[in-house]
């Protein structure tokens, strides 16, 4: 659930910047701190959770600083440009601006760009980016025109996309926006129109940017209040020419209409975006938290003295300007999962993801305890390695697992692996096997070709792997379409999202039978279904007799298999049945997966109609497609018959009630009988 | 068999007390029950759970403990302050002692039965030395602040639990000073109750103390540092009682709401050595509160307010099939509270302390079987005795002539002689009762009411001769040498000739009245009698025994019977066999010598013995009515038993004439509607 909590004023004393608020509020290289850029001549370095300054830059009287202060995050200095064209690099030791290095560019510098993981970017007015380290080799250089006459850039964003940086500008000329996108792994800039659709006369306030998959989601709050999302490919098709995207409509109304300043965008995670400005037009100007998918108002802080039109969103810190001051709300957005219940939900922002232990390890509560054991451990697989391998380097077999995973060919790595599920499993050993996982998809995402399939089964067949430990798996099964890795993976995952589940579903659902017929699947829990098919009708029929209530088969197993076998039993006639033995066993793992009513159903009305008469999951998705059921010509036979066993069962029920009635009038009679007087003669006769 | 007229009779208010402890003997396998009117009773659960010997409650001794030492050794406890040792072979109270410390709450044995603690109302814990033929008082321990209402020895005899209101003291046996004293918490729910009452604790031989108390918990400490261990929040209500195998390997505990709950030590995982206490199993025999339970080695015992002895058999532990399997729910006493003067149509109800006189009603309607005849007249209510003094009533007996009613209590002997004029009675207390008159087990008019036989402790008979008025002491029967068993049971044959006087475990003697000496003794048997009676003309003594056997002995020719001999060498019906409630009482139909009538609380049985025995695959009982002339004949013929189950629960029934029977019928709905009523509990989520 996102919440804002109790926000800070950053700044004791009011920025002596002018009526347009800072220019910018950045990441330091260290966390928790930021640079902050005001209009005039300052940058200030901030530790945010103690709300104090650590350093301040200014420039010399009657120079200007024109673009906000980052910080390179390869060599912890910081970069700034003032009037336009001279750049200056320092770093926290350096007092004085003006003694520290400067380069003095040919052409005028929009801003600079800096994240983590990569050097930093320069985008000139005009267009043109150059990387730093170019830039500095050659400062007087010469910076080409990319954009046409006044054509004006408007906004900026600088990511990383699969591990290459992509830089994304927006540009305006005569109420015409454009996008441009510079992917540097391919260096081709693409160019995209952005349409506005039908309301043509709104301005676009504010932008923010995500990426999605295979697009870069491109966010804008109009003057007419409504946020749009433009999705902008990321391998365009054809690079060359000008695209045009349309954009469609997110959100509407999040702010008044005719506010005419202080509005801002912001994405903050997959569901939520912030906004800034007045809701409505009379009223104080807010930062309410909105979730996307569910078209709600999450949380909202009202900012009575006014702000700036100007948003930052750093490291779950949203920055605004409040009245004269820089505020701080710290934005947390909890997502709510069984993983997290179990307490094993993996951080994913944690960069140094191979150190991490995921698990409290409750075996080895101490730390020796865990070094000796592990220290014996390999003394123990390099005793037997010796015997299989003539030389062996002295490294455990994980770190030389993670090191094959990285760069060794499939066989190889099958090789490893196979080595380490020999011997004895260690305390880390789910964490170990997680991050092979990991290691195996992100070398498929960087080389494509690279396809561990077999590795990859094996690691799930541990059954020491949940989805939080390993993410990307599953939407890499996805992706491929393995059916048989996804059927392993709802058979061994405790912890499965429910959108992740239902897109199973409905790749099981809609595959092809053809293509079903040639994977390999586990047969298993479809056994009994498969026999009566192959056996033929007669013995589906008496199969069928059994179905009644037997008190031994409570198990969920058998339930849904009666499930699964319920439609073919209707469908008899027809002789037919629309559920291959194949897609049963795959729809079996997606029953017995866990899940929970409440997430599972938006994700269930995601599911197309002609797949919903089949599936016995039939309260949810009744629940979830009503209106569509009773209407297909599909779903007639199953109301119709459904519609007779509820007759049938009212009609016993009203039967047992009159039987009730004349049983307790026959129980009264029967008390009143033996219920006597406390003094009575009778005849009884002895036989 | 034959058509009867049967007088129901229903208008015997008895209530039987409510049951405040229990104490089982593991040695004796006896189980001695103590009921809220101060009567204490001893089962002997290994002759078919029947209650051989009770002692008569007293309206000042309330007992609130009570337990068994040295085997053999009953003591009790109570709100007097008196210790008392009961003499178990005479019947009686043997000495009182009172220990100076205001009521006694609890008291508690030690484990090799040399020492015995009481726990007072002024907080002391009193330890007593057992000497063979008294109590002595020893020490105080450390004085608590506050009542002691629960005590346990650890096995070793070295230290003691002692439970009080909201805290648990350890005493060490040698110092007598409290080494621990362990808080228990007064929350109840979220709720602070007032306080907390440690109803219960028990010492375990690893040092741990589990207590019960009034928040409904059950918690585990360990004694050696003090600490709660564990906490058990069983119920809503008071756990009021807790017992302890001797293995250490199960306990129970019973609460206010009637649930009785089965701890056990069972292992964490299969094959590990590693146990800890479950709460396994819960019963609901009760409707009111649990105030007592005991464990014995193969059942759950548990009593309380609803009167009701329950005896739950833990089924991994029975072997065997046999009465240990079957969960017993002992109600009535299995004595006979009702006598008869068959002439007069009378019936004597006796209660704890008053008898109440009824003459039965009449019809002249006749009807067929099932019918309900209409009166002529109704039953009277003639006559309201209460006792003098706060002793509960011991035996009664009218005279079969209506016109003698004799009573007993601890201490005294009443005899009185009514006169019937008109619908007038005039009863006269016959004074001067000899000194030996004193105390009686057993009270028996001859048939010609001209003879009184009272069986007093010690063993000895009384013969009395009844004159209009007056008396005479005739004789007295003298106990064999060397044996104190006193006679609980009488039988007088129809002729006056003969007397028959049985005790709980020796033979039954048979004296010749005329002669006035033992005439003959039949020999012992494993299982005590139950009932007695003597045959009209053949003077063929029938005796029951607790394991519903059957003997017919004869008198004049001092050995048994053929018929008995058959019916022994053939054995009982096996449905017979497995009632479990004695017969209380045999009559004979004066004109047909060869029928028997006997009765337990849920049947009576009208043995013919002309007939063929049943065997094990007849069919002892038929519930439904004949349907053809056929039918009957064949059924009539079937076999000698002729068994009705119409009236139930049956304290009485005799035969009044040929065609008259009289049942004396005690519905529990009626019981169980003048108990104090329930906790109420909530079924459902209503």
């Amino acid at each position: 659930m996102a919440a804002l909590e109790e926000g800070f004023t950053l700044t004791a004393v009011p920025l002596g910047s002018g009526p347009d608020g800072p220019l910018g509020v950045e990441q330091s290289d260290k966390t928790d701190q930021f640079l902050v850029t005001d209009s005039g001549r300052t940058v200030i370095l901030y530790k945010v959770s103690d709300q104090k300054p650590l350093g301040s830059w200014s420039v010399k009287q009657g120079q200007i600083i024109t673009c906000p202060a980052v910080c390179n995050f390869q060599t912890g200095e910081y970069i700034v440009v003032h009037d336009n064209k001279v750049l200056r690099i320092w770093n926290n030791e350096d007092v004085n601006l003006d003694k520290v290095f400067k380069a003095t560019l040919s052409a005028e510098v929009y801003r600079i760009h800096s994240i983590q993981g990569t050097e930093p970017l320069v985008l000139f007015k005009e267009g043109a980016i150059r990387g730093l380290e170019a830039l500095l080799a050659e400062p007087q250089q010469k910076i080409e025109t990319v954009i046409s006459d006044e054509e004006v850039i408007k906004w900026t964003k600088f990511f990383m996309v699969f591990r290459h940086p992509v830089l994304i500008f927006i540009t305006e000329k005569h109420g015409n926006y454009f996008a441009y996108v510079q992917k540097f792994n391919s260096r081709i800039l693409s160019k995209y129109t952005l349409l506005l659709g039908q309301e043509e006369k709104s301005v676009t306030q504010s932008f923010s940017t995500s990426v999605h998959r295979k697009f870069i989601s491109l966010m804008s709050l109009s003057s007419d209040g409504c946020v749009y999302e433009t999705l902008i490919p990321i391998h365009p098709s054809d690079p060359e020419k000008n695209q045009r995207v349309v954009r469609s409509l997110l959100l509407k109304s999040v702010v008044s209409g005719n506010a005419r300043s202080g509005v801002a965008l912001t994405i903050l995670d997959q569901d939520h975006v912030a906004v800034l400005g007045p809701p409505l037009s009379a009223s104080k100007e807010c930062l309410s938290i909105w979730n996307t998918k569910f078209q709600t108002l999450q949380t909202s802080k009202e900012l009575p003295q006014g702000t700036s039109g100007q948003l930052w969103y750093h490291g779950e810190n949203l920055f605004m300007l409040h009245g004269k001051f820089l505020t701080v709300i710290p934005y947390k957005c909890e997502v709510s999962s069984l993983a997290g219940a179990l307490g094993k939900l993996k951080h994913s922002q944690d960069p140094d993801i191979h150190a991490m232990t995921h698990f409290v390890n409750w075996e080895t509560s101490q730390g020796y305890e865990l070094g000796s054991q592990n220290s014996e451990q390999s003394k123990r697989i390099l005793r037997r390695r010796k015997i299989e391998v003539s030389v062996q380097p002295e490294v455990p077999p994980s770190t030389q697992l993670l090191a094959a995973v990285q760069k060794d060919s499939e066989k190889h790595i099958e090789v490893e692996l196979r080595k380490f599920l020999a011997v004895q499993r260690t305390p880390d050993f789910h964490t170990i096997i997680g991050d092979v996982v990991i290691g195996l998809l992100g070398r498929y995402k960087a080389e494509p070709s690279f396809y561990p399939r077999n590795c990859l089964m094996q690691l799930i067949q541990t059954r020491v792997l949940s989805y939080s430990l390993c993410p990307g798996l599953m939407e890499f099964a996805l992706e491929k379409t393995d059916v048989q890795i996804l059927q392993l993976c709802l058979q061994q995952f405790p912890d499965i999202p429910e959108s992740v589940t239902c897109a199973c579903l409905k790749i099981f659902l809609s595959i092809g039978d053809d293509s079903l017929q040639e994977t390999d699947i586990n047969m298993e829990s479809v056994s009994d279904y498969t026999a009566t098919i192959q056996d033929g009708e007669i013995e589906e029929q008496t199969e069928i007799l059994q179905n009644g209530f037997n008190p031994e088969e409570d198990n969920c197993e058998n339930c849904a298999q009666e499930l699964i076998e319920k439609p073919q039993a209707a469908t008899e006639e027809s002789t037919s049945c629309p559920v291959t033995g194949k897609r049963a066993a795959l729809l079996n793992a997606i029953l017995h997966s866990a899940y929970s009513e409440t997430f599972l159903l938006p994700h269930l009305k995601d599911i197309p109609a002609q797949h919903i008469t089949i599936m016995d999951w039939i309260c949810l998705l009744l629940d979830a497609n009503f209106t569509v059921v009773v209407m297909i010509p599909e779903a007639k036979r199953l109301l119709l018959s459904l519609y007779k066993f509820v007759k049938s069962q009212i009609s016993i029920c009203s039967e047992l009630n009159k039987i009730e009635v004349s049983f307790r009038e026959l129980q009264k009679l029967n008390q009143e009988k033996t219920n006597r007087e406390l003094y009575s003669i009778e005849v009884l006769e002895l036989f | 068999m034959g058509e009867f007229k049967v007088h129901r009779v229903r208008f015997f208010n008895y209530i039987p007390s409510g049951i405040r402890c229990v104490a089982y003997n593991n040695q004796t396998n006896r189980l001695a029950v103590s009921r809220t009117d101060g009567t204490v009773e001893i089962y002997n659960l290994s002759a078919n759970y029947f209650q051989e010997k009770f002692f008569p409650g007293h309206e000042s001794r309330a007992t609130e403990a009570l337990c068994w030492a040295n085997g053999q050794r009953l003591f009790s406890a109570g709100l007097n302050g008196e210790i008392i040792e009961y003499d178990l072979q005479a019947l009686n109270i043997k000495y009182a002692v009172d220990a100076f410390g205001g009521p006694i709450w609890s008291m508690a044995a030690s484990p090799n039965g040399s020492q015995l603690l009481v726990g007072c109302e002024d907080g002391s814990v009193k330890l007593f030395q057992i000497t063979p033929d008294k109590i002595q008082f020893e020490r105080n321990f450390d004085r608590q602040k506050s009542r002691i209402l629960s005590l346990s020895w650890h096995p070793a005899g070295t230290h003691i639990a002692a439970g009080s209101i909201d805290y648990i003291s350890v005493f060490d046996v040698k110092s007598g000073s409290a080494i621990h004293k362990m808080l228990v918490d007064r929350q109840y729910m979220g709720v602070s109750k007032r306080k907390c009452i440690i109803w219960g604790v028990a010492f375990l031989s690893d040092g741990t103390v589990i207590s019960v108390d009034s928040a409904g918990k059950v918690q585990f400490w360990d004694s050696a540092t003090g600490t709660l261990v564990k906490n058990h929040l069983i119920a809503n209500t008071d756990v009021q009682s807790i017992a302890i195998s001797d293995q250490e390997d199960s306990f129970v505990v019973g609460t206010a709401e009637g649930t009785v709950f089965h701890f056990q030590l069972v292992s964490v995982t299969s094959n590990s050595s590693e146990k800890q206490w479950v709460r396994t199993k819960p019963f609901q025999h009760h409707t009111h509160d649990v105030r007592a339970v005991a464990h014995s080695p193969i059942a759950l015992i548990s009593g309380g307010t609803d009167t009701h002895l329950v005896i739950r058999p833990l089924m991994e532990k029975v072997e065997v099939k046999n009465y240990d399997a079957a969960l017993r729910k002992i109600t009535f006493p299995h004595r006979r509270l009702v006598s008869c003067a068959k002439k007069k149509q009378l019936l004597l109800f006796q209660f704890a302390h008053h008898l109440e006189l009824w003459r039965l009603g009449s019809t002249v309607a006749t009807g067929k079987n099932g019918d309900t005849l209409p009166l002529s007249k109704n039953a009277d209510h003639l006559l309201h005795l209460k006792t003098k003094g706060p002793e509960n009533i011991i035996c009664s007996c009218i005279s079969p002539c209506g016109s003698w009613i004799a009573y007993s209590t601890a201490s005294r002997f009443f005899l009185y002689r009514l006169n019937y004029e008109h619908d007038n009675i005039n009863l006269q207390r016959v004074s001067k009762m000899p000194a030996f008159l004193r105390s009686a087990l057993q009270i028996l008019f001859s048939e010609d009411s001209t003879k009184l036989f009272v069986a007093s402790n010690q063993g000895s008979v009384h013969v009395i001769r009844l004159l209009e008025g007056s008396f005479k002491h005739l004789h007295t029967f003298q106990p064999q040498s060397g044996t104190v068993e006193s006679m609980c049971l009488l039988a007088v044959s129809p002729d006056g000739n003969w007397l028959a006087a049985s005790g709980t475990s020796a033979g039954v003697h048979v004296y010749n009245v005329k002669q006035l000496k033992l005439h003959c003794t039949v020999p012992a048997y494993n299982f005590p009698v139950t009932a007695l009676a003597i045959a009209p003309n053949t003077n063929n003594l029938v005796i029951a025994h607790s394991d519903q056997q059957v003997f017919e002995y004869s008198i004049p020719d001092k050995q048994y019977t053929q018929w008995s001999r058959t019916i022994q060498k053939q054995g009982f019906h096996h449905l017979w066999l497995q009632r479990d409630t004695p017969i209380t009482h045999i009559s004979f139909h004066p004109k047909r010598p060869m029928h028997i009538l006997l009765h337990d609380a849920y049947m009576f049985c009208i043995i013919d013995k002309s007939l063929p025995l049943p065997n094990d695959k007849t069919l002892l009982y038929n519930p439904l009515p004949p349907t053809n002339e056929s039918d009957i004949i064949r059924r009539r013929t079937a076999h000698a038993f002729k068994i009705s189950k119409k009236y139930k629960p049956l304290l009485f029934m005799d035969l009044l004439d040929e065609r008259t029977l009289v049942a004396v019928e005690r519905p529990l709905d009626d019981i169980i509607a003048q108990l104090p009523p329930p906790i109420k509990k909530k079924k459902f989520g209503t």
